[in-house]
């Protein structure tokens, strides 16, 4: 049993033999056999198995005998880490094993309420009183003589509730106010030279320190970890930087008394020691003794012995290099070391942000050159000497920098540069990569006719490299150095500062998408739907087939489906793409202005530059500004040291230089930090893009924007508020002027903005809706609202929306739900003081079928009246929006016949109307349909039933009728008018709210979808 | 939790490996490796504790170990063990394997893996600290070895199938026979490798 044990791996077909020799084990009699069972059962275990075992196991939690009790709880525990929602249901029995007589098994279970208790310590407050109990009696000796080791009774007992209470008591009063006395207890009994009452002190200043504070302990604590630091143990010593290191941030006197020890702690012939002591002075840096800690850092990282300690404290260099660096001199040296010693091990976001300091700079303009240039003449310098062992990732910097401000600097002319680069070309060790940085640097610097000589020699021995990157930018620079007027063009000087815009939406693409999928092509699916439809089509169905409706479909394959409307797909994949970059604050200056709106811009080449700047695309590192301690405290307070040695103590004086000795206990708060302006700089650049992101986008402009843009959107929700709120306040003579109001307000949001928007394209009328309301401030007779014909009034309808001005004659249109018609209704208004003779109305359309209703062809309009035209609509074939193309024409008073070409766009949720159904017809129903569609939504969190409320959110929104939701599943069902239905299917997956769709109408499923997208996208 | 447990000799042949989490087989050696590599290198005054090893994980996990005689042990855990409790822990495990068996050497490790492993996997299961009292390790793991004993179980399968290819009688083989032929000729044994 144990040999094979130790050759268990999961999804062997070993472990299945074993499993079945597992369960004899588990149900025999003798108590050796189910141990041993237990034991094999907490190793490595696959998932799936447990089902199988669980019951098993935890029957043994109420076996007679301890240790297999005690078992059984860890091997619970460990299905717990493996499966936790396998597990969900026996919480009540952890309780129990808790409160077990035998404290062995109770010690078992605090394993498990560790972890919980980490995860969610707000779950597990109430027992907080228990733990306290079960510590006091430990504290007290009250366990049997048994569990003492060493004579401290249960240490590790100790140590396991000291961090449960830690968790629990973490800023929180309230339960801290329970812990305080057992702890001081603790801290009493544990005052015994051993080993292991060093552990428990130790978990206790941790615990003091993490709990609500309080002052008599906080004393106590700081005693102790004086006690560890300047123990002559090692590993007290070791621990106890550690606990120093935990508590300076949150009060940095600490650091003042144990100045000298840390002092000669950084001497520790202990590389670990060292390590941890400089961790230490890592916190405490501030904008006085940054290069005294940066010089020992660098110092230690001389010698560092492994690439785990460079890469950490790489980091951490260049993380204060950034933010308190005293001159411009001292970073660029600074950050030169970094790089060299660094290498390429370590993280690329520091030359990012390093190349992003650069490029952005800070507030002047002559502090920007300056550290510019200095950064030019140092990299120069550096070139010009021994180049073979830089690392590529600094040869990378260094071209850059090289390239973009070399021009800066008088000192150096441009064939220097270029000789220089040259060089590095030629070097073996120059990685592939590196060359492709040095031609860009080239490329920018190719001028003159000696400039243009070496570019010309460098593009003809790499234009045939196989690396077909490399070959990519000698092209270029073959290219842009013999035409400088495009280079010029392509890439213009000091780009870096000006604001990029970018089109994320990518809505260019929009038509080769379309065509792509008119073409055939599969659909774009995002990564995490494709995971997921994947991991579905794994998953065994466990449930019996008549229940398993929803299940059922999940294999069914969509993959080769062809969309039927290219258009929602493209702009469902729009929405998404900016909604990520919303999101996650992509910064997108400092990146060649490459895609506009109207695709790429200007020359060919441009699109070849994308790519090595975006590059760089700076990663922000988390911003740590107020990290530091800031007093500006300038005398530094020399503690009495018994020996003074002068060295060492000018050391303290300048390691410790600003860390207030004054600096009452603060806690709770940390100090303000000192102002700094590279940090600075950093921090106020992600608010300054946006808005300059967000001001570029046009007002007036397009549909296809109408997703990807915030601003626009929020702009054009406020005209259409106001406007309807005037057109309100200004028809108060027509008799369901209130009604009218109201379910205007109950309209979709979507459909007013989009009759909006059709407008606004097509003829240029930006604010024609205010402009309208305005003339009906003046002459509310011709208010198109009024002249609704009687049998429509007070029926749900849209706004009423002008199509297009012709001389005199406005026209207008909004569109009624008349039970299960759609109505169309035009205004024609008169404003002029003549006749308009021979008007006639042409309406035709693809998708709709127009019908016109109402009997009166009016042919003239008499002046100053308002002619009214019905027509009824259906669905022929179903888009995300449906529009109607009309032509209007009519005679001038001139007699000179006249036409005007106007559309009207209407949402296709119009025509959806509530299918009521039930769950089982519903269920049959769905099996018969073939068009489907799938596609995860967000989940609309309002708290605390984000299903429901999603759900009756796109019920409100888009007149859908809720079947029924099951748990985490919910069915919808609609019909298109007349009577073609649709069925969705939502479930909750992963946080998101995974929709199919199905209908036999083969566009339906697709457009539905889009508009449900777009509800939960606005809320 | 601890992730692993690892004893090898100043020489680095592992005597014994434990690990709580799933590695490929080359993962492991490679573990083993770069830990040895690591403790190896450490002078005899110095702290017990070591930060990350790249392999087994990153700034959350740390190796504790104590050096004996000829054996190190490294138990690598991750940060909700207390370190100073881990050291104890060593030293409990050591002081058992002593006790079973009596003035404890490398070699005995080497002969009695099984052994160890019992005793290890009475200290701690899956991971966690089950138990560290040491009377009580001792207690179990001979209620098991008298049980091995009596069924003679496992344990003694080597050994009896040992003793029973001694004890087959093949037929005698012809002198000059095709190689290709043994298969066919004994049948008895392709199935004992």
């Amino acid at each position: 049993m144990k040999r094979l044990s130790s050759t268990f791996m999961p999804s062997n077909w070993l472990s299945r033999a074993q499993r079945w020799r597992k369960e004899l084990d588990l149900q025999s009699t003798n108590l050796i056999e189910v141990c041993m069972a237990l034991t094999v059962v907490s190793q490595i275990f696959p998932k799936e198995m447990i089902p199988a075992i669980l019951p098993l196991v935890e029957e043994k939690l109420n076996h007679p005998k301890e240790i297999i009790r005690r078992k059984a709880v860890l091997a619970l525990y460990k299905f717990y880490l493996i499966a936790p929602n396998q597990v969900q249901h026996i919480h009540n029995k952890f309780r129990k094993a808790l409160c077990d007589k035998d404290p062995g098994v109770m010690t078992a279970s605090l394993h498990i309420y560790l972890q919980m208790i980490q995860e969610n310590p707000e779950g597990y407050k109430d027992l907080t009183g228990s733990f306290v109990n079960i510590l006091k009696q430990v504290v007290g000796g009250k366990l049997p003589i048994d569990f003492n080791y060493h004579s401290v009774p249960a240490p590790w007992l100790q140590i396991h509730l000291l961090r449960i209470l830690s968790f629990l008591g973490k800023n929180d009063l309230r339960t801290s106010e329970l812990i305080y006395e057992v702890l001081d207890e603790s801290l009493r009994r544990a005052e015994m030279n051993r080993n292991i009452t060093y552990a428990i002190l130790y978990e206790c200043v941790k615990c003091i320190y993490t709990i609500h504070p309080k002052s008599n302990l906080l004393e106590k604590a700081a005693k102790c970890i004086g006690n560890f630091v300047l123990s002559p143990d090692i590993n007290l010593k070791y621990l106890g930087l550690k606990a120093l290191t935990y508590v300076i941030q949150q009060d940095p006197k600490m650091a003042l008394q144990h100045q000298m020890t840390i002092i000669e702690c950084l001497d520790h012939p202990d590389l670990i020691i060292k390590r941890e002591t400089l961790e230490l002075l890592f916190r405490i840096t501030n904008a006085q003794n940054v290069v005294v800690i940066v010089e020992k850092m660098l110092e230690f990282l001389q010698n560092s012995p492994d690439d785990y300690t460079t890469i950490d404290l790489v980091g951490k260099v260049a993380e204060l290099a950034e933010k308190y660096a005293p001159d411009n001199e001292w970073f660029i040296e600074t950050m030169n070391t970094v790089f060299s010693l660094g290498g390429d091990t370590m993280q690329p976001d520091i030359p990012n942000s390093f190349l992003k300091l650069l490029s952005e700079g800070f507030d002047s303009v002559e502090e920007d050159r300056k550290l510019r240039l200095f950064a030019v003449d140092s990299y120069v310098s550096l070139l010009q000497g021994e180049t073979r062992k830089l690392p590529q990732c600094f040869l990378q910097v260094i071209s850059w920098v090289l390239g973009e401000y070399s021009h800066l600097s008088e000192d150096h002319n441009r064939s220097t540069v270029l000789r220089l680069l040259e060089k590095l070309l030629d070097m073996k060790q120059t990685s592939s990569e590196t060359k492709c940085w040095i031609l860009m640097a080239m490329t920018k610097l190719c001028e003159g006719t000696a400039g243009v000589c070496v570019a010309q020699q460098v593009s003809e021995t790499y234009i045939s490299s196989m690396d077909t990157v490399l070959r990519q930018r000698a092209q270029e620079l073959q290219h842009l150095s013999q035409d400088s007027e495009l280079r010029e063009e392509v890439l213009p000087r000091d780009s870096g500062l000006d604001p990029m815009e970018i089109d994320s939406s990518l809505s260019f693409l929009d038509e080769f998408v379309s065509g792509a999928l008119a073409a055939g092509a599969a659909p774009y699916k995002p990564p995490h739907q494709r995971q997921e439809e994947l991991a579905e089509a794994k998953v065994l169905s466990l449930e019996p087939y008549g229940l398993a409706l929803p299940i059922s479909m999940s294999s069914c394959s969509i993959t080769d489906r062809h969309s039927p409307t290219p258009l929602s797909m493209s702009s469902g994949l729009s929405g998404d793409s900016t909604d990520v970059s919303h999101r996650a604050g992509l910064k997108l200056d400092g990146v060649q202005r490459v895609w506009g709106r109207d695709g790429y811009l200007a020359k060919k080449e441009s699109v070849e530059e994308a790519a090595p700047v975006q590059g760089l695309t700076p990663v922000h590192s988390p911003s740590l500004q107020n990290e530091g301690d800031g007093s500006h405290s300038q005398t530094p307070t020399p503690t009495p040291t018994p020996e003074p040695d002068r060295e060492k103590e000018q050391l303290a004086s300048s390691l410790f230089f600003g860390v207030s000795s004054q600096s009452s206990v603060c806690l709770m708060g940390k100090p303000d930090s000192t102002f700094n302006r590279r940090r600075k700089a950093k921090v106020q650049a992600p608010g300054v893009t946006e808005q300059l992101s967000s001001s570029v986008a046009p007002v007036s402009n397009a549909v296809d924007n109408l997703l990807c843009n915030n601003l626009q959107d929020s702009n054009i929700n406020s005209v259409s508020a106001a406007s309807s709120k005037q057109t309100c306040e200004l028809s108060p003579r027509v008799p369901a002027a209130n009604g009218t109001c109201n379910t205007d307000c109950g309209l979709p949001e979507s459909d007013r903005k989009r009759s909006n928007l059709s407008i606004s394209r097509d003829n240029g009328l930006v604010d024609a809706d205010s402009a309208l309301s305005e003339d009906q401030g003046s002459r509310s007779d011709l208010c198109p609202s009024s002249y609704l014909p009687a049998e429509l009034c007070g029926l749900y309808r849209s706004e009423i929306a002008p199509l297009c001005t012709a001389h005199s004659l406005e026209l207008s249109a909004c569109h009624v739900h008349q039970g299960d018609d759609m109505i169309l209704i035009i205004f024609i208004s008169n404003s002029s003081d003549s006749q308009v003779l021979q008007i006639r109305l042409d309406l035709k359309s693809e998708q709709l079928k127009v019908t016109c209703v109402s009997d009166s062809s009016v042919e003239n309009i008499k002046s100053h009246t308002v002619a009214v035209y019905q027509y009824s609509l259906a669905v022929k074939r179903p888009g995300v929006d449906v529009e109607v193309d009309g032509t209007l024409s009519f005679l001038l008073p001139a007699g000179t016949p006249q036409t005007k070409h106007f559309s009207y766009k209407l949402p296709l949720t119009a025509f959806i109307r509530p299918l009521l159904i039930s769950t089982e017809e519903y269920g049959t129903m769905w099996l018969g349909f073939s068009h489907e569609v799938k596609q995860n939504l967000t989940l609309v969190d309002d708290g605390c039933e984000p299903l429901t409320f999603t759900l009756n959110l796109l019920k409100n929104r888009l007149q859908l009728h809720l079947v029924e939701i099951i748990g985490l599943e919910g069915i919808l069902a609609c019909r298109l008018l007349q009577n073609q239905p649709c069925l969705m299917h939502c479930r909750v997956h992963a946080g998101a709210l995974a929709v199919w769709l199905r209908s036999p109408v083969p566009e339906l499923p697709d457009c539905l979808v889009y508009h449900c997208q777009r509800v939960l996208q606005e809320k | 939790m601890i992730k692993a447990i690892l004893m090898f000799n100043n020489h680095g042949k592992p005597r014994l490996s434990k690990f709580y989490e799933h590695y490929t087989k080359d993962t492991e050696q490679q573990i083993i490796r770069e830990t040895f590599h690591l403790v190896s290198k450490r002078d005899e005054n110095v702290c017990n504790f070591l930060e990350g090893g790249m392999l087994i994980g990153g700034s959350d996990y740390k190796l504790i170990y104590r050096h004996y005689a000829t054996l190190y042990f490294v138990f690598c855990v991750d940060s909700s063990e207390s370190e100073l409790g881990i050291l104890d822990l060593i030293q409990v495990f050591v002081e058992t394997l002593d006790k079973c068996f009596e003035n404890v050497c490398e070699l005995d490790l080497i002969f009695h893996v099984d052994k160890v492993h019992n005793i290890l996997a009475e200290m701690v299961m899956g991971g966690m600290v089950l138990e560290t009292n040491m009377n009580e390790i001792i207690t179990q793991v001979d209620a098991q070895n008298k049980m091995e004993k009596s069924e003679a179980g496992i344990a003694g399968a080597p050994a009896r199938a040992v003793s029973a290819v001694k004890n087959m009688k093949l037929p005698e083989m012809p002198r000059n026979i095709n190689i290709g032929d043994i298969n066919i000729k004994v049948p008895n044994l392709p199935s004992f490798k």
